[in-house]
């Protein structure tokens, strides 16, 4: 069982390292979006899949480092090692004031919340012009270097960024399953006994929702990088609802179910919107039904089409996306 | 009877809105005590643990623990140093393992839960996988050891309740109603688990099952309307006019569960 | 002194414009426990069909008024009995969920309907006018907003307070169980408590459309600044709703005025604020 993972995962790796071979730019542009709002969707997954918090403000942490690196790009260097570092820590820093405030409540309070400071956070960017650029966003960002390396060339920096999924995965692969993760699932399944047998569950909340933070920081820095624009959508709360979503359909709780929700998406937007406006409603009438009839999204369909395969095979180790559901009982 | 003092609560009281529900509960608990806590339905038992536990905050009076005040300390700093409850409905992790919900018990217990990057596997943390395996053997529940807990018998998972508690290494164990809804035979069982406990153990048990309760208590508390009635040698307690006047109220007797 | 009359008269008007728009919100939330993010899409819906209505003849507002939160309330019934009642079994978070995607889904339909122009609705002329009071000129369907919103809490007040179905809403409110245990049909209790938070949310709809007027997003504005007023206000309390959205309209209405740019920030600051003061909101019970 084990061995096989490791092979899957030697595979797919290895077909991603290759894809710039047989993938024509549009394509692997397409792919590059799709590894930064994995990314994305991979740190909200901590807190809501993971933790059992539901952040509807996900967006917040992503524009704050989205802007970091676009304005010390402009300003400063566009060196990797200027903003990439600058995004993380202004994230960490915003995701540890905002937590603050964020782990006094619980439940729907902790979603209007997290809510509030996003909306909060996309005014400020919205009204401060002069930093930000206001409503027309900040353009002409310069592409991003590293060392002699200008990674203006999209292989170049397809390559940079599976790299930095890749770590950003593996640590959160890890993450989880250390005894730290194991507490924050315990959370997420019931706090009150997790405070019974010693836990300081405050601290760890707010630990996870600054991680969250902090990669959701990374993730925007890349997107800048990547595109060398930036405006106040991105930070708009249905960019919050956007992650959530991915997070949903991929599969909650799962490592594997945020990037695929984020593919998903990603390649559905890219299809549709070349027949229709409506994305909305197309993206609005799926995410209900996989609320309603798959809430173990994308990863738990696979798992039940396994189990049927092969009845034989208990999943006891396996991920357990459905707890995420009973968390509010 | 020489032994020291461990819990010590001094005129407690704690009221909701206007609703008095404990008053000025004064006692002390010697260390290894095993205190059994009865009272009609709605005595204040359960606010009492909560009061303990720290779950609440009194309204009125001082909780000692060796001779620390502790009245304001939140509940995960009292599971810390040694003040653990159970709970009267079953309040597990119900979508993970038995083992892993004596992991995470474990895990805390050894200092263990802020490793971030070492994925929690028998490879690494051999000594939390063999503790665990050894309790959950002397429980009678190795076969259930990779079950998810809901989909466990009710006895099963009252006994993982139990455990969980007994797990952390109290020093003070508050159980409220261990053998609720237990049939006779499990009851049995865990009764007599519980006399294998350390000595150095102190207990304090909530029970409705007077017979169990007199069985395993060599100090009885009779709460009721919020107060305490009688406090004492259980002896003391079964012959006492008042509580067999309210437990007969309650359709029961003491003399008979002998 | 005129200035700040005026002022006040506006950030009382608005203030009871977001309470009838919360109110429903409000209800369903305290009652199903149920957080329906598509409540802005419900009185977007009711505008817009307002503005269908009065849009060749303004008297027709008086129409208006009646057939568009009736609509609203059909389509919320038809929401609760297809799609609602297929996650109650799944828990809370499900609903929210849910809700959110009709959000989605709302948005195209309407911009697929009316266009995404900014729209507007006009007011006969009867409520177009301006009405003086202690020497002063008010615009008349302020006041009107103002009348409208304190018979309306009134009204819920007395309904919550007094009566054989407000006790049953208060139940419903602590234990869903003793409702069904007292031989309440606990589905006919949801499905009508959700078809008149549909009805209140297509009424403020109508009643907000010619002052707020139409515009794409619409609803999501609303919504968040309804979200603020229930969090503010506390669950399951109409006081502390109504008392919310007064505080709310003040406070939007005179920061707009001095200092415009700080406005939304101050609002959700407040949210903050009171929410880590008063985590359960000015005067709402206690959440499991």
């Amino acid at each position: 069982m084990k061995g096989n993972h490791s092979i899957k995962f030697l595979f797919i790796f290895l077909l991603m390292a290759l894809s710039p071979f047989f993938l024509s730019l549009f394509h692997l542009n397409l792919l590059i979006e799709i590894l930064i709002l994995g990314i994305f969707a991979l740190s909200l997954n901590l807190l809501v899949g993971y933790t059992g918090l539901v952040s509807l403000g996900h967006a917040a942490f992503f524009g704050i480092g989205a802007y970091a690196s676009g304005i010390v790009a402009k300003e400063l260097s566009p060196n990797l090692i200027a903003t990439l570092p600058v995004s993380l820590l202004v994230s960490i820093l915003v995701s540890s004031i905002i937590g603050m405030f964020c782990m006094k409540v619980s439940g729907f309070y902790f979603l209007m919340l997290t809510l509030a400071f996003s909306q909060m956070i996309y005014s400020f960017i919205h009204q401060s012009t002069d930093l930000t650029g206001g409503t027309n966003g900040l353009s002409g960002i310069p592409s991003p270097q590293l060392g002699g390396v200008d990674f203006s060339n999209p292989v170049f920096l397809y390559y940079l960024i599976l790299l930095i999924f890749a770590a950003v995965f593996t640590g959160l692969s890890v993450l989880v399953r250390s005894p730290f993760g194991q507490v924050l699932i315990g959370i997420r399944e019931n706090e009150t006994r997790m405070k019974s047998m010693g836990y300081n569950t405050t601290l760890y909340k707010y630990s996870s929702f600054i991680i969250a933070g902090a990669l959701g920081g990374v993730a925007g820095s890349l997107y800048t990088n990547f595109n060398g624009f930036i405006s106040p959508s991105d930070v708009y709360w249905t960019m919050s609802g956007s992650v959530l979503i991915m997070v949903i359909i991929g599969g909650a709780g799962t490592m594997a179910g945020p990037v695929l929700g984020a593919g998903l998406i990603v390649i559905l937007e890219t299809i549709v919107s070349s027949y229709t406006n409506m994305w909305m409603l197309i993206i609005g009438v799926i995410f209900i039904l996989f609320v309603v009839f798959f809430p173990k999204g994308i990863v738990g369909i696979g798992n039940s089409l396994v189990n049927n395969l092969a009845k034989s095979k208990p999943l006891y180790n396996e991920s357990k996306p459905e707890a995420v559901y009973k968390k509010d009982a | 009877m020489n032994r020291e003092s461990i819990l010590k609560v001094e005129g407690v009281g704690k009221s909701f809105g206007g609703l008095e529900i404990l008053r000025n509960i004064t006692f002390d608990v010697k260390k290894g005590e095993r205190i059994g806590i009865i009272g009609p339905n709605g005595a204040g038992k359960t606010t009492f643990y909560n009061l303990l536990a720290g779950d609440l905050d009194p309204s009125k009076g001082t909780i000692y623990y060796c001779g620390q005040n502790i009245t304001n300390l939140p509940n995960y700093k009292r599971a810390n140093i040694g003040i653990v409850r159970t709970f009267q409905k079953n309040n597990l992790l119900t979508d993970l393992t038995v083992l892993d919900n004596l992991l995470l018990v474990l895990q805390r217990k050894e200092g263990l839960g802020n490793v971030w990057f070492k994925p929690r596997v028998e490879k690494h943390y051999s000594i939390l996988f063999e503790k665990a395996r050894e309790l959950l053997s002397k429980w009678g529940l190795e076969k259930q050891t990779h079950k998810i807990v809901k989909s466990l018998s009710y006895g099963e998972q009252r006994q993982i309740e139990i455990l969980l508690g007994i797990a952390t290494d109290p020093k003070v164990l508050l159980l409220d109603e261990p053998t609720a809804g237990m049939s006779q035979a499990e009851t049995n069982y865990i009764v007599n688990l519980l006399h294998t406990l350390p000595k150095e153990l102190t207990l304090m048990i909530i029970e409705h099952d007077l017979e169990v309760v007199f069985g395993l208590s060599d100090r009885m508390i009779v709460l009721y309307n919020g107060g305490i009635l009688v406090d004492g040698d259980p002896q003391i307690v079964r012959n006492d006019k008042r509580v067999n006047d309210i437990y007969i109220g309650q359709g029961e007797s003491l003399s008979a569960s002998s | 002194m005129d200035i700040i009359g005026a002022q006040l008269v506006n950030g009382v008007s608005y203030g009871l414009l977001l309470f009838v728009i919360t109110c429903g919100l409000a209800l369903v939330f305290g009652i199903l426990g149920v957080l329906n993010l598509a409540h802005g899409s419900l009185y977007m819906i009711g505008a817009y069909i307002a503005y269908s209505v009065t849009v060749n003849s303004t008297e027709n507002f008086w129409i208006a008024l009646i057939i568009a939160p009736i609509a609203v309330a059909l389509l919320s019934l038809l929401i609760e009995t297809t799609l609602l009642r297929l996650t109650y079994h799944l828990g809370h978070l499900s609903q929210v969920l849910l809700t959110f995607g009709l959000a989605y889904v709302f948005h195209d339909l309407a911009s697929m309907v009316w266009g995404s122009n900014v729209l507007t609705v006009a007011l006969p002329p009867s409520l177009s006018g301006t009405t003086t009071l202690f020497n002063q000129n008010f615009p008349t369907y302020r006041l009107v907003v103002i009348g409208i919103g304190l018979v309306l809490a009134a009204a819920l007040w007395f309904i919550q307070e007094k009566t054989r179905w407000g006790a049953i809403i208060r139940a419903g409110l602590c234990d869903k169980e003793m409702i069904s245990a007292l031989g309440i049909n606990i589905k006919l209790v949801l499905t009508i408590v959700f078809i008149i938070g549909g009805f209140l949310a297509g009424f403020g709809g109508v009643i907000a459309a010619p002052i707020l007027g139409l515009y794409p997003s619409m609803e999501f504005q609303t919504l968040i600044l309804a979200l603020v007023v229930l969090v503010i206000g506390g669950l399951g309390s109409i006081a502390g709703t109504f008392a919310a959205s007064i505080l709310i309209g003040l406070v939007e209405t005179f920061s707009k005025y001095l200092m415009p740019e700080l406005s939304l920030f101050l609002v959700f600051g407040l949210m903050a604020v009171i929410l880590v003061v008063k985590p359960n909101g000015l005067l709402g019970k206690k959440v499991a």
